[in-house]
């Protein structure tokens, strides 16, 4: 697969990363000698293989519905860019 | 109900499907240990695993998927043994992962069905496609500052089920007794609180239009619609929009609509159809769920009773019509006060006082069935002074407002007020010859073929005796009394 | 002791001395906060402890008078600036957490701490992990304490991700750190830096706290300049952790006692396809003479087949970057870490990522947004998973025949900065021999075993069955004492 200027651009639009206009031809092409050397699987016959979906061969473990966390607010927000009021700012958002 | 809307190009069909996030009942968040009240200080229910500090990991909350499951059986549906969890990928400042764990191609319940009883006493079956525990975001409030958005992440992480319909209803009403019997079930399975005003449930409609007989075309979500009015409302509207599309020989786009409830529209959420592609995959923070039939089957047997099982009982036995039974059991609340007054009595007595007398006064005093004007068993014991002929079933009305302003027995209201009723034949018998007496003329017309009179001479008696007279004994007499 | 002494001792034989009073854990710690000064120019940390490591090393000693310490008790480690530390600042190496400071200690760190090691300070690593280099961290490069001796002017990395810490330890400025392995991360840089890497099977120890690079292959291990000083790290860094779902609920085993010295009967594995052409002779020649030594002990070497393995790298670079895309999403200048303002949030977003992630992150977010988006996902993502389970199941096939695996960690010696920079693909390839055993959640150890000729380390790779790291503790005492690896980098007494 060779990625263009508009579908790079779109992948970046798509994981909130500004890029610039005069890099996307660049960025075309690094991406897609990468997507080009992973492409390498297509070979495999992976026909009735199950996708791999833990390497823990363990059972979901659960825990009991008891409130033992939270009530720091302090903690929460001490690290936070914007704040005020126990609320965490960001630019409006315009429904 | 009309299924059918009339348009300029000939008969359109309503197509409705609903997607229904019910908040389950819980102490802990889906994958956390802080709390889920609603209306506490911002940000005071939030862990470092809700807040998406670095390195937290999250781990399942059990009761949630007891629900879950739970709430499957009660709509009758598949269980799946085994289930995924998927993150769905997308920016919001309310979504603090940059994802929201939920699951997507291999959910906990699989297909179900939900019965409508409709107002006219019929029933319409609804599908369900499927339901699935996920994560919910935060909270936004755009209102606090000129530049600013405030975030809240209290609700973020607590547990959701999404129920999703199939296609299946096909007008407004449909969808909101849909809505309504989902809440029930989930009330009597105590897996969500649904209360719609604090967000614990909440609905997205599908909706699009068709020719009758026509395929599927393309169907727009409305979101943000928080109560059955304006689901109602969103959805005529919406179809109508569409149709009106339609015949201009515009096309319809799949796209996410907001409901407006002020100005009673749907209008397109532009911010929403920007690159709507969640990158699913299976989170790999944790492995798949796996249940045991023995789990399953141990949850359904202890299954409550539920409102479709009630409502069969009530018809069965206590002789209901469907109506009124589907009444009764859409809340649990009522269909136990039902049966509290109705055990050992006539039961259809008792729907008729509950339904009628009693929901009035209810309504009217603004009380609820937890905290009733009457307690069921004052009602019963009101009730077994009819059956027994003490009180008629006019005085019992008079005896019921005395019981709701005094909080009395109604015994203890009719002994001193004396408003037991008149039995003694004798008694009855003076009353009757003294309006006979005072009414030859009209006695000599009824004799003469005026059949309508009698019912006069009732009530001259019933009105001479204070309304006390035993109705049935005063027919009795006076027919016999006027044909002798 | 001179200080020279007191830093050049295995983890054991501090602790030894701790325990006979020969020295005091601020005696202890104060030469290696001293060693620290001097080999600043390694640029090996990001952030430096010594108040808060000086504070633990008085409490360290009391409670070694009190004869209450615990089994690391007093002895002083590097941290690698993945672990999340309560009130330290914890950057994963990255502008976007610059300035970020837990509230919250990770498991590992918090597991070490108990066990009464003394943390001198976060080191550094490639940016988010993602690297083979230690490059790509936005504190600058690490330099490798190792010189070329054809070139000793050349600055060569320590390898990556786990580079700071390797350097730490090769330099003796910690006798032990922490390292975490996703790819190779902890067993390549191990083996640039001429010391000794484990990573444990993928559940061994808790991932909560540190921060994610890719959750289904990172798992936190120890690096240290002996085998027996990795299994005495272990000891206290695993454990079951019931806030990591992935954690396996299994007790940990006496990893010192598995040190026997016996392996007599032990069948060893040597993939086939494990010798590509282009693998240097001397590469070839060091893994022979690891094969031979394990023989002499009394261990029969064991041709297997890992057919798979050659996609391990395709498989593997859809995969890491794929999670990592997702668990990076949520550096978007919200509740931590840096903000750039925009007049939109999304705007916001954009800048920040864009100014706060380095070039490596950004194209690995940006791979792993690509291969996950609508209708990719299968050609991508379910294809990798797939061939992961081919992986895998080559291991498990192999494990019926053997009971280790030997290999080469890396296929070169430490290269210079600045090599390997212009394309990332050949940058991938010093992964090529660790990243199938991170695919399959196996545990694998890297011990340094050789000199190149042009006298920088060369390490060996054990891969073990799940959970079964006693075993491969056990082959790789024995191997360190057939290899007598002794040497040391230049200026440290070597």
């Amino acid at each position: 697969m060779s990625l263009d200027k508009v579908a790079v651009k779109n992948i970046a639009s798509l994981a909130r990363i500004e890029v610039r206009d005069e890099d996307l031809d660049g960025l075309a092409v690094e991406l897609s000698n990468i997507l080009r050397f992973v492409e390498q699987l297509a070979e495999v016959n992976t026909d009735g293989i199950a996708p791999m979906t833990s390497v823990a061969h363990l059972e979901l473990p659960r825990r009991s519905d008891q409130v033992n966390d939270g009530g720091y607010v302090e903690r929460v927000l001490a690290n936070a860019p914007e704040q005020q009021d126990g609320f965490f700012l960001v630019p409006k958002v315009v429904e | 109900m009309s299924m059918v809307i009339q348009g300029e190009t000939g008969d359109w069909e309503m197509v409705i499907g609903l997607e229904v996030h019910a908040q389950v009942t819980s102490q802990a968040k889906l994958f956390s240990g802080a709390a889920t009240d609603f209306g506490r200080p911002p940000n005071s229910q939030v862990s470092l695993v809700d807040a998406a500090m670095p390195g937290m990991l999250p781990v399942i909350n059990e009761q949630c998927i007891y629900q879950a499951v739970r709430t499957g059986l009660g709509l009758r549906a598949v269980i799946n043994l085994t289930s995924v969890f998927a993150r769905k990928n997308y920016f919001y400042a309310d979504l603090p992962q940059g994802y929201q764990i939920s699951q997507y191609e291999q959910p906990i319940v699989g297909e179900g069905e939900v019965v409508l009883d409709m107002p006219d006493g019929s029933t319409r079956r609804v599908g369900i496609e499927r339901l699935h525990l996920e994560q919910d975001a935060g909270k936004s409030l755009h209102d606090q500052h000129p530049t600013k958005s405030f975030i809240d992440l209290n609700r973020s992480g607590v547990a959701l089920m999404e129920i999703v319909s199939k296609p299946d209803m096909r007008c407004p009403e449909e969808a909101a007794v849909y809505v309504a019997k989902l809440r029930s079930i989930l009330r009597y399975l105590g897996s969500c609180d649904g209360n719609m005003a604090e967000g614990s449930l909440r609905c997205d409609a599908n909706v699009s239009v068709r020719k009758p007989g026509e395929g599927l075309r393309t169907r727009a979500e409305i979101k943000n619609v928080n109560s059955l009015r304006f689901l109602q409302q969103a959805i005529e509207y919406e179809a109508r929009r569409q149709i009106d599309l339609y015949e201009e020989g515009g096309q319809v786009v799949q796209e996410t609509r907001l409901f407006d409830a002020n100005k009673g529209e749907t209008r397109s959420m532009r911010s929403k159809e920007h690159a709507h592609d969640y990158r699913y995959f299976p989170d790999p923070d944790l492995l798949p769920l796996t249940l045991t039939p023995a789990y399953v089957s141990a949850i359904k047997a202890d299954l409550p009773e539920l409102p479709d099982q009630k409502k069969e009982r009530f018809v069965r036995e206590y002789c209901l019509t469907p109506y009124d039974a589907g009444v009764l059991v859409a809340e649990q609340a009522n269909a136990d006060f039902f049966e509290t007054v109705a055990k050992g009595r006539d039961a259809k007595l008792a729907c008729n006082w509950v339904t009628g007398d009693f929901a009035a006064v209810m309504n009217r005093l603004g009380r609820s069935i937890e905290d009733p004007p009457v307690t069921a068993e004052h009602l019963g014991q009101l009730i077994d002074l009819i059956a027994d002929n003490t009180i008629s079933g006019r005085i019992a009305k008079e005896v019921f407002e005395l019981m709701v302003e005094t909080g009395q027995a109604p015994a203890v209201l009719v002994e001193e007020r004396g408003l037991k009723q008149v039995t003694d034949s004798g008694a009855i018998e003076a009353a009757i010859d003294a309006v006979l007496t005072a009414n030859s003329g009209k006695v000599s017309e009824y004799r003469s073929g005026k059949d309508k009179l009698f019912g006069f001479f009732v009530g001259q008696v019933m009105k001479n005796t204070g309304g006390k007279a035993n109705p049935a004994l005063v027919n009795d007499v006076l027919r016999k009394k006027l044909e002798g | 002791m001179s200080p020279t002494q007191l830093t050049g001792m295995t983890l054991r034989q501090a602790r030894d001395g701790l325990l006979k009073k020969s020295f005091s854990a601020v005696e202890l710690v104060e030469s290696h906060i001293d060693a620290i000064a001097t080999h600043s120019q390694l640029n090996a940390f990001i952030t430096e402890t010594p108040d808060l490591a000086r504070a633990q090393a008085v409490k360290a000693d009391e409670r070694l008078a009190r004869q209450e310490g615990g089994p690391l008790e007093g002895l002083p480690i590097a941290m690698k600036d993945l672990f999340c530390t309560e009130g330290v600042r914890t950057t994963a190496a990255s502008r976007i957490l610059g300035n970020f400071v837990p509230p919250y200690e990770s498991t590992v760190s918090a597991n070490l701490k108990q066990a009464g090691a003394v943390m001198l300070g976060k080191t550094s690593l490639d940016e988010f992990a993602m690297g083979s280099s230690n490059t790509t961290s936005a504190f600058g490069a690490v330099i490798n304490p190792w010189k070329r001796r054809s070139d000793p002017e050349a600055r060569l990395v320590p390898g990556g991700s786990s580079g700071g810490s390797a350097a730490a330890v090769a330099a003796r400025m910690a006798l032990a750190a922490t390292g975490t392995d996703t790819g190779g991360s902890i067993r390549q840089p191990a083996a640039f830096c001429g010391i000794v890497g484990l990573k444990p099977t993928y559940g061994r120890c808790s991932r909560w706290g540190i921060i994610a690079f890719a959750s289904s292959l990172d798992q936190a291990g120890p690096m240290a300049r002996t085998v027996e000083d990795v299994a005495m790290m272990l000891q206290a860094m695993a454990g079951h952790d019931p806030k990591d779902s992935t954690s396996a609920p299994i007790a940990v085993p006496d990893f010192s006692a598995a040190l026997t010295g016996d392996i007599r009967g032990l069948k060893i594995g040597v993939p086939k396809e494990y010798r590509p052409s282009g693998l240097s002779s001397e590469m070839v020649k060091l893994w022979d003479d690891g094969i031979d030594m394990l023989k002499d002990a009394g261990a029969t070497p064991v041709e297997i087949s890992l057919p798979h393995s050659k996609y391990a790298l395709a498989t593997y670079y859809i995969v890491a970057p794929a999670e990592c895309s997702s668990n990076l999403a949520r550096y978007d200048g919200v509740r931590y870490g840096l903000r750039v303002e925009g007049k939109t949030l999304d705007e916001m977003y954009a800048k920040t990522r864009a100014a706060g992630f380095g070039t490596e992150v950004r194209r690995r977010i940006m791979i792993g947004t690509y291969v996950l988006s609508a209708g990719y996902y299968d050609a991508y993502y379910a294809k990798a998973q797939k061939l992961r389970s081919l992986i895998a199941r080559d291991f498990q096939q192999a494990f019926e025949l053997v009971d280790v695996i030997l290999t080469p960690t890396a296929p070169t010696p430490a290269f210079a900065i600045g090599d390997n920079d212009e394309d990332p693909v050949t940058m991938w390839l010093n992964d090529i021999f660790t990243v199938p055993t991170s695919l399959a959640g196996l545990p694998g150890l890297s011990l340094p075993t050789g000199l190149s000729a042009d006298g920088l380390p060369l390490g060996l790779q054990l891969i073990g069955r799940p959970f079964d790291e006693e075993t491969l503790l056990r082959v790789a005492g024995v191997l360190e004492k057939a290899a007598a690896f002794t040497a040391l980098p230049p200026g440290l007494g070597g």
